[in-house]
């Protein structure tokens, strides 16, 4: 059991450690601070965004045990212990986009980019899910994201295009 | 939007949480995957000053072969409720509507039990265990309980737990090769139904049961009597709003609502094959 634990001024404080994008991150966390915050203002990972703040947009979607989950509704400290991967830590180096990434870029799957990061890993979970989807999967499965840019046509292209591994750098 | 301040205990078994349940009293709130909690607590529509959070109580989450029944732990996730092969071939209306529930990140983190103890009216799996006639099972400090689904969600967000009891188990009938559909109505993907309908033909008869049509998920009783008495599907279903009581809101008048439950019901016993 872990309890918490007040620190001099009787704010309650809990220690977490967590992986992010594969390193081991370790933080002291108010209980009722949000994933996102933490990811944002702690570990200055910005690249995951805040849109609406009540888990209907999908901005801040980032996976946790390869899973997409909306950061903005889960507490810092459920991820104690769990494996959180960030828009940040998809490529697989500073020169190379991950193939999701590279066919949101050749099919002009942005606009704004505001929901990119949130769609580029909610699509990545879905692609881990069902490697093959129709044109309605990808919709289906993405309703969780919102983008007000695109009209998502050129979203759906690229998920698509990703799936049938047409994104060779 | 942040959540006011409490205090955060993690519990390692049903047991504990029963206990911390105990010491902190109706103070105290059960935080599994969060995904109707948090966002309440966001808003300050609830201002628990603990929680107890159950969410690695690992042993909860399952969905068993139990004989004439199949058993699914509390702390089950939507995800593995809707890809479920177990629930597929013996109770398929359950996890159909389970990967009706929000979106795939929602899905992925909240858990039936929530969605149950949380007691909306307007959510999905309630009316599919309520049409299931499923049984949930509550364990407390002397021990468990057995309440049906009937008896289970007793007013607007409240269920019959006590404040000391945790939900463990829910138990829905196999119902293999029998009839079901869900029929959810809204006007954007992920929202809440404005109004929904589940069917489903078990231990020879039809049960029906309706979203967001009054304070608590309902059976449409005056369906599920009239087709007993040999009404055909169309006719039943007129008796749709027959004993609710639908809310009004940004969405829908209850008129309106009344009309979209006879109309849902009746494409919901229609593809169940119900004529």
């Amino acid at each position: 059991m872990l309890g918490p634990e007040a620190d001099e001024t009787g704010e309650v404080i809990v220690e977490i450690s967590v992986t992010v994008n594969g390193e081991t991150r370790t933080g002291d966390v108010e209980p009722r601070t949000l994933l996102v915050y933490w990811l944002r203002d702690d570990l200055r990972l910005t690249g995951t965004n805040i849109g609406c703040d009540t888990s209907s947009c999908g901005a801040c979607t980032v996976h946790v045990n390869g899973e997409s989950v909306k950061s903005c509704t889960m507490l810092a400290v459920q991820a104690d212990g769990e494996d959180i991967l960030t828009i940040e830590g998809l490529a697989p180096s500073e020169d190379e986009l991950h193939p999701m990434q590279e066919a949101f870029r050749q099919n002009h799957g942005l606009q704004c980019g505001y929901c990119t990061p949130g769609m580029v890993m909610a699509a990545v979970s879905l692609l881990e899910e069902n490697p093959d989807p129709s044109e309605r999967e990808v919709r289906l499965g993405l309703e969780g994201n919102l983008c007000r840019c695109t009209g998502y046509h050129n979203i759906v292209k690229s998920v698509l295009a990703c799936a049938a591994g047409e994104t060779a750098a | 939007m942040i959540p006011a301040a409490f205090d955060y205990v993690r519990a390692d078994s049903a047991e504990e949480a029963i206990a911390l349940l105990g010491e902190h009293g109706d103070e105290a709130k059960l935080l599994a995957g969060g995904h109707s909690l948090l966002p309440m607590m966001k808003l300050r529509l609830a201002v628990p000053s603990v929680l107890v959070d159950i969410g690695r109580v690992s042993d909860l989450s399952y969905i068993n072969d139990g004989g004439d029944h199949i058993a699914v732990g509390a702390l089950t996730r939507h995800r593995a409720l809707e890809t479920s092969e177990l629930l597929a071939a013996e109770c398929p209306l359950l996890g159909h509507v389970a990967g009706e529930v929000g979106d795939p990140q929602v899905r992925h983190r909240g858990t039936i039990g929530g969605s149950l103890a949380h007691s909306d009216p307007a959510s999905d799996l309630p009316a599919a265990v309520l049409a299931l006639g499923g049984t949930l099972v509550a364990q407390g400090p002397n021990g468990s309980r057995e309440i049906s689904a009937g008896d289970f969600f007793t007013g607007y967000f409240e269920s019959a737990l006590a404040d000391d009891e945790m939900l463990t188990e829910i138990r829905v009938p196999k119902a293999p090769g029998s009839g079901w559909n869900y029929q959810k109505f809204n006007r954007r993907a992920q929202d809440w139904a404005i109004v929904g309908a589940a069917a489903v033909t078990v231990n020879g008869g039809t049960n029906v049961a309706l979203v967001n049509m009054g304070s608590v998920p309902l059976r449409a009783s005056a369906v599920e009597a009239a087709l007993a008495g040999g009404a055909s599907a169309a006719d039943a279903a007129e008796q749709a709003a027959e004993g609710t009581d639908a809310p009004t809101d940004l969405n829908a008048t209850p008129d309106y609502r009344n009309h979209l439950a006879r109309v849902l019901t009746r494409r919901a016993l229609e593809a169940a094959g119900v004529s």
